[in-house]
């Protein structure tokens, strides 16, 4: 007879369920498959037990953040200020990025510097970051090992209820992945469900031509739905860098002023925009590319008309182009219930 | 993309005369390595985003983005039977991407009279939408340009005739004429490699010189061409004349 306890007999009843992730109909059609790394699949009780954790302040080290704390839902999982606030009301140095369709992003590189390898161990930095949620890993593991009900959710989704900070990026991670937007007005639009205003497809048409917005570039067009190229881009912001973005990852003085293009979907809740969040309307981003442009040795040669300012977009163009941009926008996924807490 | 592929036969059997044995021959998939040079110098992308290349025209430039299409790789055998591989592949230069390529499908061992490759994709191929990874891999081009893909993207900064650095975006695409959007030239074009035997594990060595795309037949001006390059009709011509030296057969490996 074996010397059964409580954790054995927990362990004993892993048989997780594997979740369908619901992929859109045009992502179906355009992309290739989302990237699901084999040694994290997505179950049931792994989306269950990382959303859970998403929006658990015990994570944080005086218990007052979650995850979602800095990518609020109904911001598309992005924060509605320019820096966000960490546990010890010190501000963080970038605009907190929107989690939308990360398991398209193949190079697998997050966050706007591309620093982190891998969402899991994305999922892993901000718990520890003395400007976020400032705590350390034996203690959160040791609030959930206390909790009534984690020790069995991580039995459900991993077999064990020995908690771990692998086990809970990993649950997290998977919670992000499912995170899937694409059911805009322009998805349906391509669908042949909806139809756009002259205005709108005026805008569309500023976005796909190169010698006006020329957009699709970097980011993405009615073959790519993601509205992102997941690339690393000086896009002419400053002349001299206070931040050197992926250049601080690389080493790399030629990446000095690189951060990764951000998706274009549901714009309307992400606001501020760039990666430190200085443009506050979208108005301002597209005067950005259309004259406010800023040469620097290492900005991108998309940038073309970089010596006159930028694109010079008149007025009926820019506003046009932000009424298709606006299109972009997501509400079921803001809205779903499976995303909330 | 359509498949023309003349299917000799999954094996076939040779019969020896001497030791009446068969002899099967299984087909094998071939490799396509690609390489890049500028004017017959060995470059990588460390050699990006330094302005350190000098065209035919004397000017000064940079490497920042380098990546393009290869498609419908095609064997001819000594007996004159086609064969053509249903395979394309995106060379990224930038990324390290793409720079060896292996047919999913596989040919007979044997003497090949030619081989040759399309840079870009034939009409017929060049379907918009059509591929998902090239789609994933932002390699569209909008449907007022003729929808498709790109067939390359090499974009760089130029030194200008007021010293200054500009960019340039030479960009390689399906030529339109503005004037009959319906009328496409094919500026994609095959490449011959010539004279291979194809053995277990042939490596195929190809190297795209780079300043090709500025000097030959054409001296390219990046003063008088820099930007705004795909919808220019008789540009894309141009371009579609300098591509076809860019390529050289290096070296083939069994």
């Amino acid at each position: 007879m074996s010397c059964s306890n409580q954790e054995t007999d927990i362990e004993e009843e892993y048989i997780p369920v594997p979740f369908s992730l619901k992929v859109p109909e045009l992502f179906q059609q355009k992309l290739i498959d989302p990237l699901i790394p084999n040694n994290n699949p997505l179950t049931e009780e792994g989306v269950a037990l990382g959303k859970k954790l998403f929006f658990d302040k015990k994570l944080s080290g005086n218990n007052t953040q979650a995850c979602a704390t800095c990518h609020k839902p109904q911001n598309s999982f992005t924060d509605d200020t320019r820096f966000s606030e960490g546990v010890e009301g010190v501000f963080g140095v970038r605009n907190s990025m929107p989690l939308i369709n990360l398991a398209w992003n193949f190079s697998d590189k997050f966050a706007w510097d591309g620093k982190e390898l891998g969402l899991e161990r994305q999922a892993l930095e901000p718990v520890t970051n003395p400007i976020e949620m400032h705590s350390n890993w034996s203690n959160v593991v040791s609030k959930l090992e206390q909790d009534p009900e984690y020790p069995i959710l991580f039995s459900r989704a991993f077999g064990t209820t020995l908690i771990d900070s692998i086990l809970v990026a990993k649950a997290i991670a998977q919670f992000e992945r499912i995170l899937i937007s694409g059911n805009s007005k322009f998805d349906q639009y391509l669908l042949g469900n909806a139809t756009l205003s002259l205005q709108e497809l005026n805008g569309f048409a500023v976005f796909m031509d190169e010698e006006k917005g020329d957009c699709f570039h970097c980011h993405g067009s009615d073959n790519n739905p993601l509205w992102t190229d997941n690339e690393f881009h000086n896009n002419g912001l400053d002349a001299s860098f206070n931040d050197l973005g992926l250049g601080t990852v690389t080493g790399d003085p030629n990446d000095n002023g690189k951060f990764r293009s951000p998706t274009l979907r549901n714009l309307t809740f992400t606001a501020p925009y760039m990666h430190d969040g200085r443009f506050a309307t979208l108005e301002e981003v597209i005067n950005h590319y259309s004259e406010g442009l800023q040469f620097s040795p290492t900005i991108d040669p998309l940038m073309k008309k970089v010596s006159q300012g930028g694109v010079q977009l008149s007025v009926e163009e820019k506003i046009s182009l932000k009424a298709f941009l606006l299109t972009l926008t997501d509400f079921q996924f803001i809205n779903n219930p499976d995303f909330r807490n | 993309m359509k498949k023309i592929l003349a299917i000799i036969c999954l094996s076939i059997i040779i019969t020896s005369c001497s030791e009446d044995k068969d002899i099967i021959l299984n087909p094998v998939a071939i490799t396509l390595n690609f390489s890049h040079s500028w004017n017959g110098t060995e470059i990588t992308n460390d050699d990006f985003n330094q302005l350190k290349f000098t065209n035919e025209n004397g000017q000064v430039l940079s490497i920042e983005r380098l990546r393009y299409l290869i498609s419908e790789v095609s064997l001819t055998h000594e007996s004159g039977e086609e064969t053509v591989l249903d395979d394309y592949n995106l060379v990224d230069l930038t990324n390290n991407e793409g720079m060896s390529f292996r047919s999913s499908e596989g040919v007979l061992p044997g003497e090949y009279s030619a081989v040759t490759f399309r840079f870009g994709f034939k009409r017929a191929d060049n379907t918009d939408g059509a591929y998902a990874d090239l789609n994933t891999a932002n390699f569209n081009v909008p449907a007022p340009l003729g929808g498709g893909y790109h067939f390359m993207q090499f974009d760089g900064k130029y030194t200008n005739t007021t010293s200054e650095e500009a960019p340039f975006n030479y960009h390689v695409i399906s030529a339109i004429d503005a004037t009959n959007v319906n009328d496409a030239v094919d500026t994609s074009y095959t490449l011959n490699i010539g004279s291979v035997t194809i053995g277990s594990n042939t490596n195929i060595n190809i190297q795209m010189d780079v300043s090709e795309w500025f000097k030959n037949p054409n001296t390219w001006d990046l003063n008088e061409y820099d930007v705004n390059l795909m919808g220019d009709y008789d540009v894309q011509l141009i371009m579609n004349q300098n591509g076809s030296s860019v390529f050289d057969l290096v070296s083939i490996t069994q």
